[in-house]
């Protein structure tokens, strides 16, 4: 085992001196999510929504269920050899993550990151394996366009017309494990993010929520860490979609910093335009499938070298919009390397 | 201070950005369409009336619009009627189809939860308002007319 350094800090952000690899990453699909751009590159296609169960929160929750058992085997490990699970999703309560973590008997800490969670989780895990502190940390979070809906938005049947800023919840889960032994990518450095709410309240317009707040982290990691964005293949945000992307760019223009063709964002690149998705996708399933199984395996063929992901997630409940309260949002950041 | 006023730039710069939906091919889509539903209500309210030669035109108009939340719930089960609305938008909303979808469509989305916390509580979550404002607004007429009446 390699001799430990200390690790150190910089305002928000963490330079891993022991650099955690992500030694397995799993992602599993809806039917619809499939067909999309990312398609070829997903570990498990589902033939439908509702995965052999008998509601959708079942569903999530098995998808969740599966995403975990399937990385635990791309990482060559057994459930023994894991030391704690980290993972969230969008329901109450995080049912899907508990009841998740009630089927292996793994230390689990749930979280709440909403879109978020995938780099709030590897950030954690990655900190904590950095540390010495657990060996294998199973990173793993999803979403469930059917549960999504319900309980943020309209039943399913119900004829009405979607706004053209709304996006495409992700119906998928995806899960990484990270370890000091073995091979893949590199986890180099993350920045945590402050809860930023620039007063946008419209809940269809998600993309115009989060940028800001993917604005603030961005910032402070190119600050913290003294680079630009031209240091890193790949910069990747999670689900701002079509519009939110485009804000963020101007966000950062307007700081001097110019976000080149090295910049994406999962959600806009998330599914085909025939797809009728409108601002493109989002949800926790949303980044975390396309980390875990394009930007992978991009890394790892040697096409990336190194990756900045930083997905945002709104913090909103039925309740805040009801009550007219503005959307806060966060935005975690994480250094992916070969 | 400051971040009230970077906030209201900050939507103003927003909801100018923001997509804008084409008001004319919608505005055609729901016409016709919500034409169209009308049309096949008067014809079978003309077949009712046919085949039954002696109903009064209440009865007619009460069988139609039975029959009429029969076909749009039969729609909304086989999943046909969200793709209507999906294109007509306020077309097929505002009909009495748009009405027994708004019933519907909660009913199955929540038996997930049982018969009495699921269908039977969620089933008005949508169409609730517009009960409460109908027999409302029918109270208020209802004075109205009865103080017209007293002179």
């Amino acid at each position: 085992m390699q001799k430990r350094q200390n690790t150190f800090k910089i305002k928000q952000t963490i330079k891993l001196k022991n650099q955690p690899k992500i030694i397995g990453s799993y992602a599993i699909v809806g039917p619809k999510e499939g067909q999309g751009n990312f398609g070829p590159y997903f570990d498990y296609v589902m033939k439908n929504d509702h995965f052999g169960e008998k509601t959708f929160e079942k569903a999530e929750r098995k998808m969740l269920e599966s995403a975990v058992t399937g990385v635990i085997q791309n990482a060559h490990l057994q459930p023994k050899d894991i030391d704690l699970m980290i993972a969230g999703d969008l329901l109450n309560q995080i049912i899907s993550s508990s009841y998740a973590a009630r089927a292996f008997q793994f230390p689990f800490i749930g979280l709440y990151g909403a879109c978020s969670t995938m780099a709030e989780s590897l950030a954690i895990g990655a900190v904590l394996v950095d540390g010495g502190f657990y060996q294998n940390v199973v990173c793993c979070t999803g979403s469930h366009f059917s549960t999504a809906e319900r309980q943020y938005r309209f039943p399913l049947e119900l004829g009405n017309q979607r706004p053209p800023t709304s996006q495409w919840t992700v119906t998928g889960a995806g899960a990484s494990v990270v370890s000091l032994e073995g091979e893949g990518p590199k986890i180099t450095a993350v920045t945590f993010g402050k809860v930023v709410d620039w007063g946008v309240n419209d809940v269809n317009n998600m993309g115009g929520a989060m940028a800001p707040a993917a604005r603030d982290t961005m910032l402070s990691h190119f600050r913290n860490t003294r680079t630009k964005p031209d240091d890193y293949d790949l910069i990747v945000t999670g689900d701002l979609g079509k519009l939110g992307s485009e804000i963020l760019i101007d966000l950062m223009e307007d700081e001097g910093i110019t976000l080149g063709t090295n910049y994406g964002d999962c959600g806009q690149m998330y599914f085909k335009r025939e797809q009728e998705t409108l601002c493109g996708a989002s949800g926790a399933g949303c980044c975390a499938t396309v980390f875990n199984s394009y930007i992978i395996q991009k890394i790892n063929e040697g096409q990336y070298k190194k990756v900045l992901f930083l997905p945002t997630g709104a913090l909103l409940s039925t309740t805040s919009t009801q009550q007219g309260d503005t959307i806060p949002c966060v935005c975690h950041a994480i250094v992916v390397e070969k | 201070m400051e971040d009230k006023k970077r906030n209201e730039a900050y939507n103003k710069y927003v909801s100018a950005k923001i997509p804008k939906t084409r008001p004319w091919p919608s505005l055609f889509n729901s016409f016709w369409v919500g034409g169209l539903i009308c049309l096949i209500g008067q014809g079978i309210n003309d077949i009712y009336l046919l085949i039954f030669p002696n109903i009064s035109q209440q009865t007619g108009w009460s069988l139609t619009l039975i029959t009429l939340i029969f076909i749009a719930s039969f729609l909304t089960g086989i999943g046909v009627y969200d793709q209507i609305g999906k294109f007509a938008g306020g077309g097929s909303i505002v009909p009495i189809t748009g009405f027994s979808n708004s019933i519907t469509s909660p009913s199955i989305e929540f038996k997930s939860e049982g018969i009495i916390y699921g269908i039977c509580v969620k089933m008005f979550t949508i169409a609730g308002p517009v009960i409460v404002f109908g027999v409302a607004s029918s109270m208020v007429v209802g004075l109205i007319y009865w103080i017209i009446s007293l002179f």
